[in-house]
């Protein structure tokens, strides 16, 4: 049996519907325990204090929101390629959370940045690239949402979302260009690899893993909806025809 | 309850602004899951009838 | 094709609509921003770059839903898809004429305007430069958006929150491009970036355009 057998919106009911009790399950217990994890029992850090716990929530939906884009770039693909409805759908059910998790990332990244460099905002080239990478999904959102016809938008949203992948990528390395030009290249975000200890690395992977049970939980979930919205306007349709 | 220190209010903002996005976004899609769901019985329902 | 590209420019010019109205924008947003900042001729030569691209930006914006929109309606985007000429082809003479009746006029009056925001001397070369290599890329990325949204009944809007975010390169190095060259720097860099962006947009987007064209027609 191959992968491509999932395709079918049948198929793909039947696994998810049996699949979605325990995701949600699962994702309710890794999340929980990241977070309670990461909030009650680590320890703060030298020089950030508590502040240091926002890093369990803004480093997993950063995480999610690009990675919510790059699943989305993967699907439309499928979808130009092969045609197989669930995974244009999926694709469209996916841009909401990524829309939500980048506006996560964004205000904890503030609520983080207001006490410890001073500013909510900065213009630095991460920062930057990801407000950019929230109106792209403003913008993916939006062109769904005006086309009528099912198959016109799914095509029309699939290439958008490869056109603006490229100019994703252009923008991001156009943006550490523009920085660069004023801040002769004094960053101001943490590397991360080398900072984390083993204390913060153990709860933060925890969460990431819960952010990506939840992500994988709410598409499915959203995917579903989204195959039963077309079902009821194709009926509805059938029945104007008759 | 951990002693946030100074920090107490962006820490705590943070992730009340996290559970509430998020709790938004679940609900969002569970309501829509419902509404959509009950219309397709609805309508399936009635082509059986007919 | 050359037809084509004539029957464009002359249908853009007699209608009266983009061609004038790109330049009064531009114009009129260059006159706003001081009394926004205030006269200060330092601050205002310090932004100047900034304000002129963006200012060409927005101008450009405002007849891109022509593109498309008026053959769309008429029914002959119809007739030119089934034309001996390749859709893609068509796509690149519309945005040919496209930058011809915007980006063209407003390279050249960004001079002008750069005297009324006191732009250094320096900079008024790399002003020209970097407009008239950077604005075929807004119209090349504004036939796509234009393409996307040319089934849409009032689509203005929704083409300008999707061609918005495709801008950011185009503007940051043309922008930077102006920057450096007031301050003297070398302006190598940026200007070939931006060389390179418009010849990208000119060689993949016409493609892109055209299959989403195909789609809308459908």
């Amino acid at each position: 049996m191959s992968f491509w057998e999932y395709a079918n919106p049948k198929r793909f009911m039947a696994l998810s519907s049996a699949a979605l009790p325990w995701l949600t399950g699962l994702t309710a217990l890794v999340l929980g325990v990241g977070l309670i994890w990461g909030f009650f029992f680590t320890p703060d850090d030298f020089r950030q204090g508590s502040t240091v716990k926002i890093i369990y929530i803004h480093v997993p939906s950063a995480f999610i929101a690009i990675n919510a884009w790059l699943m989305m770039l993967v699907t439309s693909l499928v979808w130009l390629i092969r045609r197989h409805h669930v995974s244009v759908l999926a694709a469209r059910a996916a841009a909401p959370i990524g829309l939500a998790m980048t506006a996560i990332g964004l205000i904890t990244g503030a609520v983080w940045g207001q006490p410890m460099w001073g500013t909510w905002w900065e213009w630095d080239p991460r920062l930057t690239s990801f407000l950019i990478l929230g109106l792209f999904y403003l913008g993916y959102i939006a062109l769904w949402e005006a086309i009528d016809d099912a198959d016109t938008a799914a095509d029309l949203t699939s290439v958008l979302c490869i056109v603006g992948s490229v100019f994703a990528v252009l923008s991001r390395y156009a943006i550490l260009f523009w920085n660069q030009g004023l801040h002769q290249g004094a960053s101001l975000s943490m590397d991360r690899e080398e900072n984390v200890h083993d204390v913060f690395a153990y709860p933060l992977w925890t969460c990431i893993i819960g952010f990506v049970l939840l992500f994988i939980t709410l598409v499915l979930l959203r995917t579903r909806t989204e195959i039963r919205a077309r079902r009821v306007k194709a009926l509805i349709s059938r029945e104007r025809m008759a | 309850m951990p002693d946030l220190g100074t920090y107490a209010v962006p820490v705590l903002s943070a992730y009340g602004a996290t559970i509430a996005i998020i709790a938004l976004l679940v609900w969002a899609s569970w309501r829509r899951g419902r509404k959509v769901r009950a219309e397709l019985h609805a309508l399936e329902g009635r082509r059986k009838d007919a | 094709m050359i037809a084509l590209l004539i029957r464009d420019l002359r249908l853009a010019i007699r209608t009266g609509g983009g061609f004038g109205l790109g330049l009064a924008f531009f114009l009129i947003i260059a006159v706003l921003v001081p009394f926004g900042v205030g006269p200060d001729s330092a601050i205002l030569g310090r932004i100047a770059p900034g304000i002129l691209w963006v200012g060409a930006l927005l101008s450009c914006l405002l007849s891109l839903d022509r593109i498309f929109a008026l053959d769309f309606e008429d029914g002959s985007l119809d007739l030119l898809a089934t034309a001996p000429i390749p859709l893609e082809g068509l796509v690149g003479v519309k945005a040919i004429s496209h930058w011809l009746t915007t980006g063209l006029p407003l390279t050249l009056a960004a001079p002008v305007l750069g005297l009324l925001l006191s732009l250094p001397e320096e900079a008024y070369l790399w002003l020209i430069a970097s407009l008239l290599i950077g604005t075929p890329a807004l119209s090349f990325i504004g036939a796509f958006g234009a393409s996307l949204t040319v089934g849409i009944k009032r689509g203005g809007l929704l083409l300008s929150l999707l061609v918005l975010p495709l801008y950011v390169p185009t503007l940051i190095f043309g922008a930077e491009t102006i920057r450096r060259g007031a301050e003297g720097l070398s302006t190598t860099t940026p200007l070939i970036m931006l060389g390179a962006i418009t010849l990208g947009t000119l060689a993949v987007l016409p493609f892109a355009a055209a299959a989403a064209i195909r789609v809308n027609l459908r």
